[in-house]
């Protein structure tokens, strides 16, 4: 019996007469690696932020934990746990590597707020930049300012941000979303041996790229239209006709289309 | 390394000047002091959290009318009283409108500053019997440190202990300005000038922190309004007026707004530049918005950005 950590349950969101998600449930269990698939529209940014507490569903619970956190707001969520990162990338152009992770740190530690104590001299926190900065190879560009770094290690300092605030499960959405077709497999082994190292107990995300879909992932979630298609391990989601057909075909045809950004 | 030197420069000159025989200069430079101080303030609201607020005038003005409330009114001339009660009353004011102005960013929270900066303008501007309206109030002499120095004319006073007692509370508001921007809420709000939705999604709370520096500018904002209005006596409602506002902004960005400094450099320069311009010509404001032009488009960095080349990182 394995601890359930994230739990959605019959969750709908409609925007208007729209329906982004049709009654979907999901459940992230500890030590699992959990992809969410699917065409573009298919709901899957939506139930991301649903998942985050961002969006607040029109129906249907979400629990993080056995706390119910529909809507709950994304900074209730990291201090309870969970991270998450960005399809496209996100970082503070104007601060230092160092100074993003550690506004992630002194978030952890509950010092975000702190008036009067002098930050350069935090040895925890620092430690804990330099231990994050050590896992994303990004040690020896503390100093930087974000917004000069190559494209790809913008990317894993937006990852790297979140994994700083050493959550228990992190959502990614689309992590090698605008990291070359060369480089994907190396920013995923780097987030997945990261995630090892900081005792993260699960992920999901949200990927385009079957070939890291399956080359990771415990289960896979396709989603179609609002609803959850299938959700099975690699094997059995392979040999899955209808997903196959509405999901597999739809995202490689897209996956070859749109490099870089399906 | 340049702009170390050039400031420890500066501080001996400012704390040598009242020696030298100059009290027109000496005099001039005091509004300096006041401005520098609530400058601080505003580029803790602009430069470390992206806010540009239109209404920092209001604070000003509301420690002005302190002052001439607690020294003229109540009797109560002690400085340090007149301070503490601008800092507290500031906060009392500053938390209300704070919490409805930081649910909005850019123009709008802009707008909605200039709003209640303009309403307290008409408060103080109608409420004849309770601020004297257009006429003000008289601010009297304050007993700095519980020394009275009835004995010493009012210049004597201005250019003697006044202004090394408004240059000490410009030097520790730079300070507890300066353990600030470089504490862990420094960072909180530079990361949300950066990116509120990262920060948020990092766990930092947008709106509590927004409204933390809100109100610390404003308690910068009455301090620096106290000491404005001890050289002059008088606190009036212009004191509050948009334009008063503006020039506040126009001295943060000719001082320079990503740099600490920036803000006291831009009150000093004001000041002087000020005083020269209008002693050759009626049109100084037609100078001072042809200067503000050039400033925006050719060193938006302002003067500190000249001295110091390399990108400040505080704030």
């Amino acid at each position: 019996m394995t601890t359930t950590l994230l739990e959605a349950v019959d969750v709908r969101k409609f925007y208007g007469d729209t329906c982004a998600l049709d009654g979907v449930s999901l459940r992230v269990s500890a030590g699992e690696f959990v992809s969410i698939i699917g065409p573009n529209g298919a709901g899957k940014t939506t139930l991301v932020n649903v998942l985050t507490g961002l969006t607040r569903p029109s129906s249907g619970r979400v629990r993080f934990k056995d706390i119910d956190v529909a809507g709950c707001g994304p900074v209730r969520l990291a201090r309870l746990g969970m991270a998450r990162s960005f399809q496209l990338v996100t970082i503070f152009p104007a601060l230092s590597v160092a100074d993003t992770l550690a506004v992630a740190a002194l978030s952890r530690l509950r010092r975000a707020a702190r008036l009067f104590s002098a930050l350069a001299r935090d040895t925890e926190v620092r430690a804990a930049v330099e231990e994050v900065a050590a896992l994303f190879g990004l040690a020896d560009k503390l100093g930087r300012p974000a917004r000069t770094l190559p494209q790809g290690d913008k990317k894993l300092l937006d990852v790297a941000s979140a994994f700083a605030l050493h959550p228990d499960v992190i959502l990614m959405d689309e992590p090698t979303s605008g990291v070359s077709t060369a480089d994907k497999l190396a920013v995923m082994e780097t987030l997945v041996r990261a995630a090892k190292r900081m005792g993260i107990r699960a992920i999901v995300q949200v990927e385009h790229d079957m070939d890291i879909v399956f080359g990771y992932s415990d289960r896979i979630v396709a989603l179609h239209q609002g609803r959850v298609l299938a959700d099975a391990t690699p094997d059995a989601i392979r040999a899955d006709a209808a997903v196959v057909e509405s999901v597999l075909g739809i995202a490689t045809a897209q996956a070859r289309t749109e490099p870089g950004r399906a | 390394m340049i702009v170390r030197t050039l400031a420890a420069a500066a501080a001996v000159a400012l704390l040598l000047l009242p020696l030298a025989g100059v009290p027109y200069t000496t005099t001039l430079l005091l509004p300096a002091f006041g401005y520098a101080i609530a400058l601080l303030g505003l580029n803790l609201l602009f430069g470390s959290t992206g806010l540009l607020s239109f209404g920092h005038a209001l604070f000003v003005a509301l420690g002005g009318y302190t002052a001439a409330a607690l020294t003229a009114s109540l009797g109560i001339r002690s400085l340090e009283l007149v301070l503490v009660a601008a800092a507290v009353i500031a906060t009392i004011i500053a938390v209300p409108i704070g919490l409805l102005c930081v649910r909005y960013v850019k123009i709008y929270f802009g707008m909605l500053t200039l709003a209640f900066g303009m309403l307290f303008y008409s408060f103080l501007y109608k409420f004849y019997a309770l601020t004297g309206g257009d006429e003000g109030m008289r601010v009297l002499r304050p007993v700095l440190l519980g020394q009275p120095l009835e004995h010493l004319d009012k210049v004597a006073f201005l250019t003697g202990p006044f202004y090394y007692y408004a240059l000490g509370v410009l030097v520790v508001a730079a300070l507890v300005m300066h353990r600030l921007v470089t504490s862990p809420f420094g960072l909180s709000l530079r990361s949300i000038r950066e990116n509120p939705a990262k920060a948020e999604s990092l766990g930092i709370g947008v709106r509590r922190h927004r409204l933390a520096a809100f109100v610390v500018a404003a308690i910068f904002g009455a301090v620096g309004g106290v000491l404005l209005v001890v050289p002059t006596g008088l606190a009036d409602p212009l004191l509050a007026y948009w334009t008063h506002s503006g020039n506040l902004v126009f001295m943060l960005l000719l001082g320079g707004f990503d740099h600490f400094l920036g803000p006291v450099l831009g009150a000093v320069v004001f000041i002087l530049l000020q005083d020269s311009v209008m002693s050759f010509t009626a049109y100084w404001r037609f100078v001072f918005g042809a200067i503000l032009a050039v400033v925006v488009v050719f060193f938006p960095r302002g003067l500190m950005g000249l001295l110091d080349a390399r990108r400040a990182v505080v704030p």
